[in-house]
């Protein structure tokens, strides 16, 4: 993650800055990939809280690095994004897990497909892929830089395209409900990490509406895996085959 | 005229919350025929206003000629839907009518807010709150997709919520970086206007890829293949008048988005990216649906191939582009929404009457059940696209305008899969339709047909019969729509003229 190392010269704060980003980037990829080599569901749910606050921290210091203007908003959207992803989310997630366990469900991850090693093999060919896809995205974003968007920012766009790809690497490889919940949301991390650090956050009212959709969509799959559990005797999708041609 | 604007979605707003509480029975039970007439109404009305477009708080609701057309086709295909899903009148003998359950409640305040997602996706100017409209008919729809209960209702619930949340999330990723060349380019805006005005720099490397993006987002929820997986599932487990909402409108809702992300790709790349693309997504659907529906057993899954079939004829019409495509594709959503939703109807008291949708244990059902049998028929022809429904003219017309695009072998192809397509709903209606009235095979195959006036415990939105007036229209409609130059023609120009003349 050397994002400094691309950097010209320059002043104390903007190193500062540059620093903060590349620290909050490396914590989220690191986490995301920490959840794919972690089995046990709470220590994943935990990894999602840390991910929820190192995308807050992104979001004040690229509030705080951009015009004067946009930057109560964004700061409003920073403290949203700590309530709801570093907190809420994992809440809701954690509460049904907690529920499920003690009606008898498993703990663990424990019908991947893919073994350890091989998942993190593949998380590492996955963060090349998203080094080689997000090259028109960074060169798009930095080269005509207005005002608010600065350097690092644009070239640690990679690291939201490598979440939105492992999100995509546990929803196909894991088997339980929760993960593939907990899946869902590193996806939606890794999207507004693009958000953040290409465009400085989406609208607010936008912002607003997507968090409410997200909350949403977490709320009733929560709601579907406990019935889930309740009318299937288990919360892995290899009970869910009745339905084909 | 901008107040109309928010009609729609307070209407939805109004009638949900009132529908939940128990104010009133007939309200609840109401609560889609209101809210998709209101949506009708104002759709038509805006339809009809001529001079500036009306646009409401900067960039957030907009209706446009297209908007306006698209808020009447939901609004329509919602009436249709829900008025002949109503549970029928009791007769003299039957008691009263079963008492408003919990149950009821929430499903009539879902359908009401799934309507009015539905309207504020089409009548916004903002891709950020059209996709955050997109999203929320998916969280609108999963209880209603998981209405009836048990496994299977379950398992189509869980795959619909979890592979449309995440294709719509590609489109967010696709929306955001859209968003972040508009901000590249001086002007941070998701008015989908100014980004397809051509009057902002935008980066082409940034917006190849956020169209790619989000074209596959939207595809997801539109059902194009090879994203269609979920589709089958959630249309056959719905209650039939959801099924018809979701196959009739909220597909064609989709691709609306889809039809906005490529005006823009049009203007700022030409056309290669989406075409190659919508091409590929239409051909693609167009196969998996031949070839499903040739060996399909189960009616209602059969009607959801069809959904993705009709699907990648839009798909098609939209990559082969200009006027007269793009009309037609419109004129298709109009046709196919109307027919597949009387066809859900239907098929849900079909269900009601057999107890079964298995295409094998039906039969003779002109002799039993004409009341069944002839709307089925009826739509059935109209979906194939035979003479006088629209759908034949608006696939003359894709096919022709691809020709004369240079898009010939992609037309032969599609022309060919069509024709395995009426091949196979030919072959399963008829059989279905046709036979003696009381076969005298040996029933004791395991199949245990319920008798079609035992009262059967229907849950309150799935009873063998039902107001007919609302298929007749429907289908009248669908027959008529393609003769009528004016004002039809016209309100399909111009809403094909919003999209540029690409």
């Amino acid at each position: 993650m050397s994002v400094a190392g691309e950097l010209p010269v320059m002043s104390s704060t903007a190193a500062a800055t540059a620093q903060l980003i590349a620290l909050a980037a490396g914590a989220l990829l690191v986490t995301s990939v920490l959840v794919v080599w972690r089995r046990e569901l709470s220590a994943q749910v935990r990894l999602l809280t840390v991910q929820g606050v190192s995308l807050a921290v992104l979001a004040v210091t690229i509030g705080l690095s951009g015009p004067r203007s946009a930057r109560a908003e964004l700061l409003v959207v920073a403290v949203l994004v700590l309530v709801l992803r570093a907190w809420l989310l994992p809440w809701v997630v954690g509460r049904r897990l907690r529920a499920g366990i003690e009606a008898g469900d498993a703990a663990r991850e424990d019908g991947a497909r893919l073994n350890p090693t091989a998942s993190l093999v593949l998380v590492a060919l996955l963060t090349t892929v998203a080094y080689l896809v997000s090259r028109p995205i960074s060169a798009g974003v930095a080269t005509r830089a207005g005002g608010g968007i600065s350097g690092p920012a644009a070239f640690a766009v990679p690291v939201g395209v490598c979440m939105v790809l492992i999100g995509f690497l546990l929803l196909v490889d894991r088997r339980r409900a929760m993960s593939q919940l907990i899946g869902f949301l590193v996806l939606d991390n890794g999207i507004a990490t693009v958000a953040f650090l290409t465009a400085a956050g989406v609208p607010f009212a936008v912002e607003l509406g997507v968090s409410s959709d997200v909350l949403l969509v977490v709320l009733i799959l929560a709601v579907l895996s406990r019935r889930m559990q309740a009318q299937l005797g288990s919360t892995t999708l290899d009970s869910m085959t009745e339905l084909k041609d | 005229m901008t107040a109309l604007l928010l009609l729609p979605p307070l209407a939805a707003l109004l009638v949900g919350a009132l529908a939940a509480t128990p104010v009133s029975g007939v309200l609840t039970r109401l609560s889609g025929v209101l809210t998709s007439a209101v949506l009708l109404a104002t759709g038509i009305a805006l339809l009809a206003h001529r001079g500036p477009v009306p646009t409401l708080g900067g960039d957030l609701l907009r209706a446009d000629p297209l908007s306006a057309l698209m808020l009447a086709v939901v609004g329509a295909v919602g009436l249709t839907a829900t008025w002949a899903g109503l549970a029928p009148r009791p007769g003299p003998d039957e008691g009263p009518r079963p008492a408003v359950t919990r149950t009821d409640r929430r499903y009539a305040a879902l359908v009401a807010v799934f309507l009015g997602a539905m309207a504020i996706a089409v009548t916004t100017d903002n891709l950020g709150l059209l996709w955050v409209a997109v999203e929320a008919t998916t969280i609108a729809t999963a209880f209603l997709v998981g209405h009836r209960g048990g496994p299977r209702a379950l398992e189509a619930a869980w795959k619909y919520v979890v592979l449309g949340s995440v294709g719509i999330a590609i489109a967010l990723l696709g929306t955001v970086l859209l968003y972040a060349a508009s901000r590249s380019a001086g002007e941070a805006t998701l008015s989908w206007t100014r980004l397809v005005s051509g009057e902002l720099p935008l980066d082409h490397g940034l917006v190849r890829v956020a169209a790619g993006l989000a074209v596959l987002g939207f595809a997801t929820k539109a059902g194009l293949a090879p994203m269609h997986s979920w589709l089958p599932d959630a249309h056959s487990q719905a209650p039939a008048p959801v099924s018809g909402l979701m196959s009739g409108v909220l597909l064609a809702v989709a691709f609306y988005a889809i039809l906005r992300i490529r005006a823009i790709a049009y203007v700022v790349l030409g056309p290669g990216l989406v075409r190659g693309l919508l091409l590929a997504a239409g051909l693609g659907s167009l196969a998996v649906a031949a070839a499903l529906i040739l060996r399909q057993r189960d009616h209602k899954r059969m009607l959801a191939y069809s959904s993705i079939e009709h699907m990648g004829v839009l798909a098609i019409g939209a990559a082969v582009g200009g006027p007269i495509a793009l009309a037609a594709v419109l004129l298709h959503l109009i046709g196919h929404g109307l027919a597949k939703a009387s066809l859900f109807v239907v098929a849900g008291r079909m269900l009601a009457a057999e107890g079964t949708t298995t295409i094998a244990d039906v039969r003779g059902l002109l002799a039993r059940r004409p009341d069944v049998a002839v709307p089925l028929v009826v739509g059935m022809t109209a979906l194939l696209g035979f003479p006088p429904f629209a759908l034949f003219f608006s696939e003359v017309a894709i096919v022709l305008s691809g020709w004369r695009a240079g898009l010939g072998w992609a037309m032969a192809l599609v022309v060919a899969l069509l024709l395995v397509v009426v091949a196979g709903l030919v072959r399963a209606t008829a059989s279905m339709v046709l036979g003696p009235a009381h076969d005298d095979a040996p029933e004791a195959a395991g199949v245990t047909r319920a008798e079609p006036s035992a009262g059967l415990p229907s849950p309150g939105h799935g009873a063998d019969r039902g107001p007919t007036t609302p298929l007749v229209l429907a289908l009248g409609v669908t027959a008529v729509i393609g003769f009528v130059a004016f004002p039809v023609g016209d309100v399909l120009a111009r809403a094909a003229a919003t999209l540029g003349l690409s």
